[in-house]
């Protein structure tokens, strides 16, 4: 058994409360949210707090999946698990779904958070690509407010968020944009729960002509931080969906990314990959997208 | 005389029986341990009972110059903080391994691996021990590390182990076996000879529980009882007593459940001699429990051979010869367990289950700076090494002669009867016919179908590969003419029990860590004596109540200790048929066994059985002339041979040309391990012995960096496989008993990972066939599958 440091131990009752509590006790207090990421990291020693603020019992508050016209909100404290389940985010985003499956074992999905997913900021979180590639945006609460940042603000680096001292994650937006829309989420993982050597997402928006109005690609496990390629955007944009345009996608998202060599691979390979799946993702959002407009049609 | 049967995929429709004797039934512990009453070392509570943890070295290689262990002595609850020169000072500071070498209890002067053990605290939780260790303050002098151990032998290395007299190397032994000129000889005429390099990694046995103990000294009777994860309780007792210099009969080492070993319980780990001095030290009961990282970096690894392989063979594929030269990593103490004249275990195997002319191998060992260890993990004595190396290099064969690997093998078996047969390298195999193994094999896979399937994908840029392995594993150590751990014969003691009532209990010396003991040892029993299993306890695992016995590794229970068991039951039945024959007043050799009772010949309806016969060895009146009462026997078993179990296997891959992820889509594991006890059990052993070798095939591996850093310190970082990532399992078998076991039987515990590796490795190998791949060295992560089809194949290390 690997057992932690002391620490001191409270369960928040309500998001002030906890704001409250992350005031008063300042950088030496965490928050616990599933805890699949900070216990480990505590039991490794890897990381020490004085105390640990429970945030598990604001399910209630900040546990939900709001669908609405023109923008998705999801709590911080949805659990993968429901991410998982949701019918009604899985119709908008399928990438959701895609992500989640691939996203450790059932046992860490039925404890582990959305917000602590974010809030971990490790280069390889699934959810962070997901978010990236749907140009999802923060909202970070203190006591003096609310403020919402988009996700390349909330990562500040690896392990580092915009999110400050007495502050807490509350919520994902991600717009709804007119248009057909599709997405897919794809991952290379050495083991069924292992962390990606590399995966990549994919969104698209269709015109009425089925040319891409806008189109997004985010990858983890490849930069300090799960990478948006703006770049791919740009080229994307305007132009009808085929192979060679996935290729295109493909080759800049190789060469934008940063991975770097270690046990999951080699900087290569993962580079190799980058290209791979962004194509791999792109036709499967594209895919969707058209079975959306076949659908309707 | 061997039959055949395949076993399809009903296994489980049959299990619930109960027979009296050999056949399927559930395992009469897992009632136990599956409604969580098992009893493990971390269930152990003693009154008082203190805990223990160890600082570890940070550093692969370097020089202790002070510890300062004043603040952690200061620390809520501590009890004692010991470190290497308190142990110095007791003698103790350094431990024999089981190898004749030494290995340090607690670091002096230097440490020689990450995770080596520096100091422990004794405290009153565990959470006070380790908080303890904080506050522990080394200083050391970094040293250079050896971590390439290609490196190890040159001139200008590190010198890891000054601490033996007039060491001046890295250098632990030289071994060859086999004839080196005739090898040579052959070689030198033959038509095609094929050379590989080829590594096994280093791999971790990574049991569901990790190692622990609790130790408990009684200062006043001068007692020790130590509760420990030990799959040899009787040889860890031996050793204790001539370690700590205690008496070895006011030992006593009790293994309750334990949660898998594969090799990894079999060496004595500083940390039971820890909580043993603990308990001295502050005389109350210490208990020391690893944690995961501490399993993964500090105890027995296995493997990590590199290996160069030369086969020669006519132009029409007729094996003539196989050579190898083996660098084999032992990390910084020669930690390996394998019987004392064989220091590369029974790696001389490599000839596999084929007619040669000809074998030689060439091993050199060397110290590095990495965790010692050498022999663990479901290998045999390194027979996995060896049927890697042989079943890799066939394969590679195939390729140059562009001929089926199948047919490969079949043409060259040993045939049916050839056996005994000694292999140029001196094994005497006990029985064998490869073939109808073989055939069985191909035919449940559909084999000619999968080569048609595989051709046609492959005109469609599809990548699918289809890969065999054969195995001859030799188990059972061992005969004591000529195996023996540190001096103490391989031998096993087994003592039956048979009360009043017809009831029984037999004791053993081997120790289950999963296999299933409690059922088999019971339906051996119940075979020979027609007692039903559920009226036979096993008692096992602590040595005030066992016989003594080497313990459970290297498959060797049933092919010792169960030979051992059908003997001592035929010693009981011998008396009983003496009271039988008094009983019924005819002469002995009037009577006939039939399962459970002597019937009088030609007179079945007179007939007494076990039970009454149990009653009468116990009861009133008298017993035949000369004879006490009771009814009990006890035996030491000495095997004349070891058994040879074989199998084909054949390995079904698809590979991702996209990805490089390799899936193992279709399994077949064709089994011949002589007379089967219990077929469910076998399957159990075969199934998680397959599932080992996805895992080492495609993602085990301990890695380290150049400054020595285990890379592989939690589950993390040292993947396992998951039902994710393995097939449904087809098994199949064949039975070939062993002629001089007494009821056939030969081990089957490790079988599949040995047998499994080579065939996931070749069907992947053969799958990147289209890319001009002959060899790619496991682990086969999709990164090292990419580097092959590139043509970039690298060593892992
Ligand atoms: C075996 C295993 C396998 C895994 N595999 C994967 C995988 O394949 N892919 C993947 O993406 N992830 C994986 N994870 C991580 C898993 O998804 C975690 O659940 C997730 O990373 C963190 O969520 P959590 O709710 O558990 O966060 P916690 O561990 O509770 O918290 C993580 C960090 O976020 C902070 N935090 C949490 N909530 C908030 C908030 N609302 N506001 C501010 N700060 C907050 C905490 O203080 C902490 O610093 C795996 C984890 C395990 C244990």
């Amino acid at each position: 058994m690997q057992v932690p440091a002391p620490f001191e131990y409270e369960r928040a009752t309500s998001v002030d409360q906890a704001i409250g509590l992350l005031e008063r006790l300042g950088s030496s207090a965490r928050l616990v949210a599933g805890g699949h990421s900070l216990l480990p990291m505590m039991k490794l020693r890897l990381a020490n707090f004085e105390y640990l603020i429970d945030i598990n019992d604001l399910h209630g508050e900040l546990g939900y999946i709001r669908v609405a016209a023109d923008e998705v909100r999801i709590g911080a404290m949805t659990r993968h698990r429901e991410l998982l389940e949701s019918d009604a985010l899985a119709q908008v985003f399928p990438i959701f779904r895609d992500a989640e499956r691939v996203i450790a074992d059932p046992v860490v999905r039925n404890r582990g958070t959305l917000g602590g997913s974010l809030c971990q900021a490790d280069p390889s979180e699934d959810l962070s690509a997901v978010c990236t590639t749907l140009d999802a945006s923060c909202v970070i609460r203190g006591s003096r407010g609310e403020r919402v940042v988009t996700m390349e603000e909330f990562h500040v680096g690896p392990y580092e968020t915009a999110v400050g001292d007495g502050e807490i994650l509350t919520e994902i937006r991600i717009p709804i944009k007119p248009g057909k829309s599709g997405s897919a989420y794809a991952k290379v993982e050495r083991r069924a729960g292992d962390w990606a050597v590399v995966s990549a997402g994919a969104a698209v928006w269709l015109d009425e002509q089925g040319q891409i109005s806008d189109a997004r690609v985010g990858l983890a496990a490849v930069g300090p931080n799960t990478t948006g390629i703006p770049e791919i955007s740009a080229s994307l944009r305007g132009r009808a969906p085929d192979e060679s345009l996935y290729e295109l996608a493909g080759a800049i998202a190789a060469r934008s990314c940063d991975p770097v060599t270690d046990t999951r691979g080699s900087a290569d390979y993962k580079r190799h990959l980058a290209d791979e799946l962004t194509r791999r993702t792109l036709r499967g959002a594209v895919e969707r997208a058209s079975a959306v407009e076949r659908a309707r049609s | 005389m061997t039959t055949v049967s395949e076993k399809k995929l009903t296994e489980f429709e049959d299990n619930d029986q109960k027979p009296v004797g050999f056949g399927r039934m559930l395992r009469k512990e897992d009632a136990r341990l599956l409604r969580g009453r098992g009893r493990f070392v971390d269930d152990v509570q003693l009154p008082g009972m203190l805990h223990l943890a160890i600082l570890r070295s940070p550093f692969a290689h370097a020089k202790i110059v002070s510890i300062d262990t004043s603040a952690a002595e200061a620390s809520p609850g501590v009890k004692a903080v010991v470190t290497g020169e308190t142990l110095k000072g007791l003698g103790l500071a350094w431990m024999p391994t089981l190898s004749n070498d030494v290995q340090a209890v607690l670091a002096t002067d230097k440490v020689r691996f990450q995770g080596q053990e520096v100091a422990f605290v004794v405290a009153e939780d565990r959470y006070q021990a380790r908080d303890a260790l904080e506050l522990i303050d080394v200083e050391y002098e970094v040293l250079d590390p050896v971590i390439d151990v290609r490196k190890a032998l040159e001139p200008d290395a590190p010198l890891i182990r000054d601490d033996l007299d007039g060491k001046t190397n890295n250098h632990v032994f030289d071994w060859e076996t086999g004839d080196a000129e005739e090898t040579d000889r052959v070689f030198a005429e033959a038509d095609v000879i094929v050379k590989e390099d080829i590594v096994y990694p280093r791999v971790h046995p990574a049991p569901m529980e990790t190692c622990g103990s609790v130790a408990d000294f009684d200062p006043v009777e001068g007692r020790l009882r130590l509760w420990s994860t030990t799959q040899a309780p009787h040889a860890h007792r031996t050793l204790y007593a001539i370690v700590a210099g205690l008496p070895e009969h006011k030992i006593q080492v009790i293994a309750p459940d334990i949660g898998g070993g594969f090799g990894n319980k079999v060496p004595i780990y500083p940390g039971y001699v820890h909580s043993i001095v603990g308990s001295i030290v502050t005389g109350k009961p210490v208990k020391w429990m690893e944690d995961r990282s501490e399993n993964l970096i500090s105890t027995g690894f296995a493997r990590d051979y590199i290996m160069r392989a030369e086969i020669a063979a006519t132009r029409e594929g007729k094996i003539l010869a196989i050579r190898t030269n083996v660098l084999a990593d032992h990390g910084a103490f020669n930690g390996t367990a394998a019987p004392v004249k064989y220091p590369a275990g029974f790696f001389g195997v490599f000839t596999g289950s084929y007619d040669l002319m000809a074998a030689h191998c060439k091993m050199t060992a060397v110290y590095t700076n990495k965790a010692p260890g050498g022999v663990a993990y479901a290998c045999s004595f390194r027979i996995t090494e060896a049927v890697y190396l042989v079943e890799r290099i066939v394969d590679c064969l195939a390729d140059e002669l562009e001929m089926d690997p199948a047919e490969l093998r079949l043409k060259n078996f040993i045939q049916p009867d050839q056996f005994p047969y000694t292999t140029k390298t001196g094994w005497v195999y006990d029985s064998g016919n490869y073939e109808p193994t073989m055939r069985l094999a191909m035919d449940m896979a559909g084999y000619e179908e999968l080569r048609k399937e595989q051709a046609l994908k492959r005109a469609k840029g599809e990548l699918m590969g289809i890969g065999i392995a054969f195995f001859t594993e030799a188990v059972g150590a061992g005969p004591r003419k000529n195996m023996d751990i540190l001096g103490l014969g391989m031998n096993d003691g087994c003592e039956l029990r048979v009360h009043p009532t017809g009831k029984a209990v037999v004791r053993l010396s081997v120790k289950t860590q999963g296999q299933g003991h409690e059922t088999t040892f019971a339906q051996i029993i119940a075979e020979e004596l027609g007692i039903p299993p559920d009226d036979i306890d096993v008692i096992h695992g602590d040595t005030d109540n066992t016989p003594f016995g080497l313990g459970t590794y290297g498959s060797r229970s049933t092919p010792v200790s169960g030979a051992a068991a059908a003997l001592v039951a035929r010693k009981v039945r011998d008396k009983a048929q003496l009271i039988a024959s008094a009983m019924l007043e005819v002469s002995v050799a009037d009577l006939d066994w039939v399962k459970g009772a002597f019937q009088v010949k030609g007179d079945p309806g007179r007939s007494v059985t076990i039970q009454e016969i149990a009653f009468k060895a116990h009861g009133a009146g008298d017993l035949p002339e000369g004879m006490e009462g009771a009814l009990e026997a006890q035996i030491c078993y000495n095997p004349s041979n070891l058994t040879y179990p074989h199998g084909a296997y054949i390995c079904v891959v698809d590979i991702d040309p996209g990805t490089a992820e390799v899936k193992v889509r279709r399994f077949i594991a064709v089994d011949d391990c002589g007379t089967r006890i219990n077929p469910m059990i076998i399957e159990g052993q075969v199934h998680g012995g397959l599932t080992d070798g996805v895992g080492m095939a495609l993602m085990e591996m301990i890695a380290f960096d150049e400054d020595g850093n285990c890379l592989g310190a939690s589950l993390m970082d040292y993947l396992i496989p998951t039902s994710l990532e393995v097939p449904d399992w087809e098994t199949g078998f064949t039975v070939t008993p062993s002629p001089h076991h007494p009821i056939g039987a030969k081990g089957v515990g490790e079988s599949a990972t040995v047998g499994s590796p080579p065939a996931i490795v070749n069907a992947v190998v053969d799958a990147l066939k289209p890319f001009g791949v002959r060899h790619a060295d496991m682990p086969l992560t999709p990164s090292r599958v990419w580097d092959a089809m590139r043509g970039q194949a690298t060593p892992p290390i």
